[in-house]
């Protein structure tokens, strides 16, 4: 059977590519198009280190398929650092150390990127719920949490 | 394995004719969050995958000038979360939508695909079959309207024919003095399997007294109840201490639960009567706020 072709806009670019149906958008962006940024955790949608934003949700790249992708906009960990200029969150993350292995930090800096962008000043608790989807193995979370609420505080100027 | 068809018509006919042209395994794909796991742990083969997301019809959710909404059945629970319209009105229904996994899958499971997985503990079918509402359904013998409660047939299985799907949902404009919830119980704080779910609407009466009601459990049977002696145990009473505990009782009556690593059938059905008393309290605190 014929691949489909998708054509996506990917971290700002138009990007194309040939998948078959059974190819998840998580295997298109590591397999066809070199971006192993995002990581293969579980593959079923419960670990969230896969985790992208398409037309603006965050969602799970392993439970999307490539073929459902045409014409939607795409943002991967790629496209996060502004060329040599990291991200505030991928600052802060590395400041305080809220990363081990690295396995979830792509996942994990994707979704705190989503909620910071919906609301600049969350509790710890709405961080704790938003990002239950990205499991870390490492950290306790502890870390983790604590870089989101100190980039919140700086994005907001430096208010507590 | 063999290849897959994958087709993206933009409308619902096309979908008809595609599902009772399929010679194989047909599946449609909304949010893919059951749909893709399946296809992973090789648990269907398809031989064509229907993505849905082109039509207008099941990718909109809007209110209607009677105040009723007409819900795609594509929509994900966080694209409802978002409206502050439904989420006032039936908070209920958008509390079990937006309960289904995380964040990333909260941004993609949509209520056909939750209602046609047809899990006995399904989260957001309690609360939609406690508002009262129906599927619209195309096929190949045109459109027909049912109540949720009809839909699932048993775990895994629906009442639908070959060639037909759910397009749209109805939610009826909610009642003067009404209100609904959704609770579940879960062993931890997130993402988690419900070992119980209720949903309750009641209306009040001018006096507070409960005008009507209707309560739903999920998780305790093979499919998702509507356990109608429960809302008699509370129609005509003030909820008082009585007929709180009638209402339990009830409730606690119509489980014939599993029992599994999340719970006993003595566990479920305890839990059952627990629920169902905070559920209806909490629906009818917000029936009176209305």
């Amino acid at each position: 059977m014929a691949k489909h072709h998708i054509s996506i806009t990917l971290n700002d670019e138009p990007t194309e590519f040939l998948c078959s149906t059974r190819q998840t958008l998580l295997d298109v962006l590591r397999d066809e198009l070199n971006l192993t940024g995002s990581k293969e955790g579980c593959a079923s949608g419960d670990c969230g280190a896969c985790s992208v934003m398409v037309d603006g949700r965050l969602v799970c790249s392993c439970l999307v398929l490539g073929a459902e992708c045409d014409g939607k906009t795409v943002e991967s960990i790629e496209g996060m650092a502004d060329g040599e200029n990291l991200h505030p969150l991928q600052q802060k993350f590395l400041e305080e150390a809220a990363l081990q292995c690295g396995i979830c930090t792509p996942g994990v800096l994707i979704a705190a990127k989503a909620l910071l962008e919906r609301d600049n000043n969350p509790t710890e608790t709405e961080v704790r719920y938003w990002l239950a989807g990205n499991l870390c193995r490492c950290t306790g979370y502890d870390k983790i949490i604590r870089a989101v609420m100190s980039t919140a505080v700086d994005m907001r100027g430096g208010s507590k | 394995m063999e290849a897959i068809r994958f087709e993206k018509p933009g409308s619902v006919d096309e979908v008809v004719s595609l599902l009772q042209g399929s010679s194989g395994d047909a599946r449609i794909l909304a949010g893919g969050t059951d749909l893709l796991v399946q296809l992973r742990a090789q648990m269907i083969d398809p031989s064509i995958i229907i993505d849905i997301k082109d039509i207008e019809e099941t990718r909109s959710l809007s209110k209607n000038s009677d105040g009723s909404y007409t819900i795609g059945s594509a929509v994900a629970g966080a694209e409802a979360g978002d409206r502050d319209d439904i989420t006032a009105d039936w908070p209920g229904v958008v509390e079990g939508w937006e309960l289904i996994g995380s964040t990333q899958i909260q941004g993609r499971a949509s209520l056909g695909g939750n209602l046609c997985n047809a899990s006995p503990a399904g989260d957001s079918v309690p609360a939609m079959i406690a508002a009262g509402m129906t599927a619209n359904i195309a096929g190949p013998g045109g459109r027909r309207t049912i109540p949720v409660e009809e839909v699932t047939a048993g775990p895994g299985k629906t009442t639908l024919k070959k060639g037909e799907f759910i397009v749209s949902f109805n939610l009826p404009a909610r009642p003067k003095n009404g209100g609904d919830a959704y609770l579940r119980l879960i062993p931890r704080t997130e993402m988690d399997i419900a070992v119980v779910g209720c949903g309750a609407a009641v209306v009040l009466d001018k006096s507070g007294a409960v005008a009507s009601a209707k309560i739903s459990l999920g998780a305790v049977a093979a499919t998702v109840l509507v356990v109608e002696d429960a809302a008699k145990a509370i129609i005509g009473t003030t909820l008082d201490h009585e007929a709180m505990s009638a209402l339990a009782a009830a409730c606690q009556a119509a489980c014939s639960p599993i029992d599994d690593k999340r719970g006993t059938i003595e566990y479920r059905t305890k839990i059952a009567g627990v629920l169902g008393r905070r559920a209806v309290t909490i629906a009818a605190e917000r029936a009176r706020n209305n």
